[in-house]
């Protein structure tokens, strides 16, 4: 065995990667899906913020975030026990309660990581359990010239701030701003001269957004348009 | 790195302007460095009252950081206000006791009176709207403190006479202005 591949055995089944590979990765390489909303592939240092990718490890006292945390030799691994599940179940639970509309309504409907982890957690996208408690701001916030912000559907996970920073060359960069319950993604200096321009043909944030929650604008109104002729032609019927 | 956004120069008052100007002569003596960023917004706010706008991408433009990041920071701490403070910073206490005996409806008041919303500041910078916890008179709930004077058992029509006391003051004062003038 070279030295730079890593064995370990995740829910008995036994995998090879690359020395360096983030666990999560690792299980997703090799068919083992583990709820995520924060990662994306290659990040250095990821937030670990969603905390849906908890997994446990023989020999640790606790359960870990396998995003941030690199493969062993001979690491064993589970990822589906009824204490993890309930640990995501809570996590699931805490981003709806906060967030807000109709799947239907939604141009990320049908690609929503939120829709697939709520399938792969057995949950609603609705939560009885706690009080919803929708974000006190705009429901749609246009400060950006060509780029639509949905604060109730944003799940914070700063995946488009990830991306956007690595557009070395881009006029403005997005960033969080405000604190605790009501922090927002902020397009503070997107009114800079150049951001319609480069915004209109990178589109980073909009691709890495795991919800829906930034769309082009035009992209978004053909989309309620086409919405309100669906709903025009089936009046009619 | 980055200039100021043009849309808005041509909206800024001469109050405004003046800060923004006197911004730019302060920060070359102020360090460089990342690190140095909460230290200056801090300076800026002693001087100036605020955070304005500009401000926020004149410091950027210093530090070589993105104006987001500089505006992320700002927005975390409680302590930066982007809003110039009135002539007279209205202060609705929040506090337990205050809060019990309706301080919210209060701030609803005012704000619905002023036209503005907490946190703001009127366009004539004559009143500012801030929410505060605790002022220490908790036995005089619901209070307010307008400038230096605490107004205390506030109710909704105490909210009017406020108001009017401190326009007709300011009516007087004008008059005397004038008297003096001629």
């Amino acid at each position: 065995m070279s030295d730079d591949m890593v064995v370990l055995t995740v829910d008995g089944l036994e995998i090879k990667v690359p020395r360096g590979t983030k666990l999560l990765q690792a299980c997703l390489d090799n068919g083992i899906y583990i709820p995520n909303l924060c990662y994306l592939e290659g990040m250095e240092r990821p937030p670990s913020s969603c905390r849906l990718c908890l997994v446990e490890i023989e020999g640790r006292p606790g359960p870990v975030p396998s995003c941030s945390l690199e493969v062993e030799n001979g690491m064993v691994v589970h990822t589906s026990t009824d204490a993890l599940r309930r640990l995501q179940q809570t996590a699931f639970r805490l981003l709806v309660s906060t967030n807000s509309g109709k799947c239907s309504l939604c141009m990320a409907n049908k690609r929503c990581e939120m829709q697939r982890i709520a399938k792969f957690l057995h949950m609603p996208l609705r939560t009885k359990r706690l009080r919803h408690i929708p974000k006190d701001m705009p429901r749609i916030i246009e400060e950006h010239p060509c780029i639509d912000y949905e604060s109730n559907k944003c799940v914070l996970c700063g995946r488009c701030i990830y991306v956007c920073g690595r557009q070395e060359d881009a006029p403005f960069h997005l960033d969080f701003a405000g604190r605790g319950f009501n922090t927002v993604i902020s397009f503070f200096g997107s009114e800079l001269p150049g951001v319609a321009e480069y915004c209109r043909d990178c589109g980073a944030c909009i691709a890495a957004c795991p919800v829906g929650a930034l769309s082009y604008r035009e992209d978004r109104q053909r989309f309620l348009q086409q919405l309100e002729r669906n709903k025009a032609s089936r009046a009619r019927k | 790195m980055t200039d100021l956004p043009a849309t808005n120069s041509d909206e800024l008052d001469p109050e405004e302007q003046r800060v923004l100007a006197a911004i730019e002569a302060e920060l070359p003596s102020m360090p460089a460095g990342a690190q140095n960023l909460i230290p200056i917004l801090q300076r800026i706010q002693q001087t100036h009252g605020y955070l304005p706008r500009g401000g926020i991408y004149l410091v950027a433009r210093h530090l070589g950081l993105a104006p987001s990041k500089v505006f992320g920071v700002a927005t975390f701490y409680n302590q930066f206000r982007f809003n110039p403070p009135g002539r007279h910073p209205i202060k609705v206490c929040l506090g337990t006791a205050c809060h019990v005996k309706g301080g919210e409806i209060i701030l609803e008041n005012f704000a619905r009176r002023l036209g503005i919303e907490e946190g703001e500041t009127t366009k004539d910078r004559e009143y500012s709207l801030e929410r505060v916890a605790c002022v220490g008179c908790c036995a005089l709930a619901p209070v307010v403190v307008v400038g230096e004077k605490i107004e205390s058992y506030v109710t909704p029509s105490k909210v009017e006479g406020i108001i009017t006391e401190i326009e007709v003051r300011r009516e007087m004062a004008a008059r005397e202005e004038e008297r003096n003038e001629s």
